[in-house]
């Protein structure tokens, strides 16, 4: 069994509300210095043999992400794959259509 | 015979009673479609309902846009198959590709309930006839992912072919760009909109009867289309129903 991780973020010219809630929320926490915060979706897919990373590009594309407004990042996971150096497996940000 | 409108049921759907009721007072025959069956049946035009289909896991409409009964309606509405997705239909629409842009949660995160001012942007041969250009309608709206968003160049493209059908006016309650809340596709043929026009079509129950326009255009175009581009069309539907 392996495991891959799809990493959704809206894309950064659009507004995340739910981000924006939680930043203006920080100061409450008495944290001042953070200008920013953005809330994405992490999905954790796992294979019953080797980890199909282009198949799980084809899925993020489709489904888990909406090319129109998100961007994915499609990553074997180092826990869960066969290959414990997953960090070699990472791959580059998946282009979005135009 | 009388106009057959489909009014299509998705795990979720709420408003699908009331779409269909909009399209009886409208004077057609509403049709249940089922969003498993591939079928349309034969309807003229078809209603895609507001509600939350499939619990919107994922986002509005993501995973609802894979339903049998969206690959009939993509293939038929190249036909030029009449289509008006409602709130969670406007979504599964953008979703599908079939719009452009797409439907975020509001600005402020708050849901919103309300009676709220359009104007009817564009007065286009299949949705919008009944309506006069730049007419001020009161329609409610109820979502809490209404937000309409798409690029730049996306929105330029939609001012510029008439594609926005309607704006809000008196605030905007979502924070949608360009206060966009309906358009078009290019063929002007499937409208998704975010205010629920099947809750304005009766004075007990609406706080107008604007909605309806939406649904009379629709049967006054069908009316009027010839017979050949009429048959045309439920051709290319049942085509589809027997591969489906």
């Amino acid at each position: 069994m392996a495991r891959v991780v799809v990493d959704v973020m809206l894309k950064p010219e659009i507004l995340d509300p739910q981000g924006q809630a939680v930043a203006n929320a920080l100061p409450r926490l008495g944290v001042n210095d953070v200008t920013s915060v953005r809330i994405g979706r992490r999905i954790e897919i796992e294979f019953a043999g080797e980890a199909d990373l282009d198949q799980a590009r084809a899925i993020a594309d489709k489904l888990l992400a909406n090319p129109v407004i998100e961007d994915f990042v499609v990553h074997a996971d180092a826990a869960g794959t066969v290959t414990p150096e997953g960090d070699s497996q990472e791959s580059e940000p998946a282009e979005a259509p135009a | 015979m009388s106009t057959r409108v489909g009014v299509v049921t998705f795990p979720g759907s709420l408003d699908d009673g009331d779409a269909a009721r909009a399209v009886r007072l409208a004077g057609a025959d509403a049709v249940g479609l089922w969003h498993a069956d591939p079928d349309l049946h034969g309807v003229d035009a078809v209603v895609l309902p507001g509600g939350f289909s499939y619990g919107d896991y994922l986002r509005g409409g993501a995973i609802a846009r894979f339903a049998p009964v969206m690959e009939t309606i993509a293939a038929a509405v190249r036909d030029g198959l009449p289509v008006l997705g409602i709130c969670n239909g406007f979504q599964i629409l953008c979703e599908a590709h079939i719009l452009p842009g797409a439907l975020i949660r509001n600005q402020h995160m708050h849901f919103r309930a309300r009676d709220q001012r359009l104007r009817i942007e564009a007065v286009q041969p299949v949705w919008t006839n009944a309506f006069n250009d730049s007419q001020e309608v009161v329609i409610p709206i109820k979502h809490g992912e209404g937000r309409y968003v798409a690029d730049e160049r996306t929105l330029d493209e939609l001012e510029a072919n008439g594609q926005v059908v309607a704006r809000y006016i008196g605030g905007n309650p979502n924070g949608a760009q360009r206060d966009i809340a309906a358009i078009s596709n290019a063929a002007g043929n499937v409208v998704g909109i975010m205010p629920h026009p099947e809750h304005a079509v009766d004075a007990l129950t609406g706080p107008s009867v604007d909605g309806l326009g939406f649904f009379t255009s629709m049967l006054k175009f069908l009316a009027g289309r010839p017979a050949s581009e009429a048959s045309a069309a439920g051709t290319a539907q049942a085509d589809q129903g027997a591969t489906g």
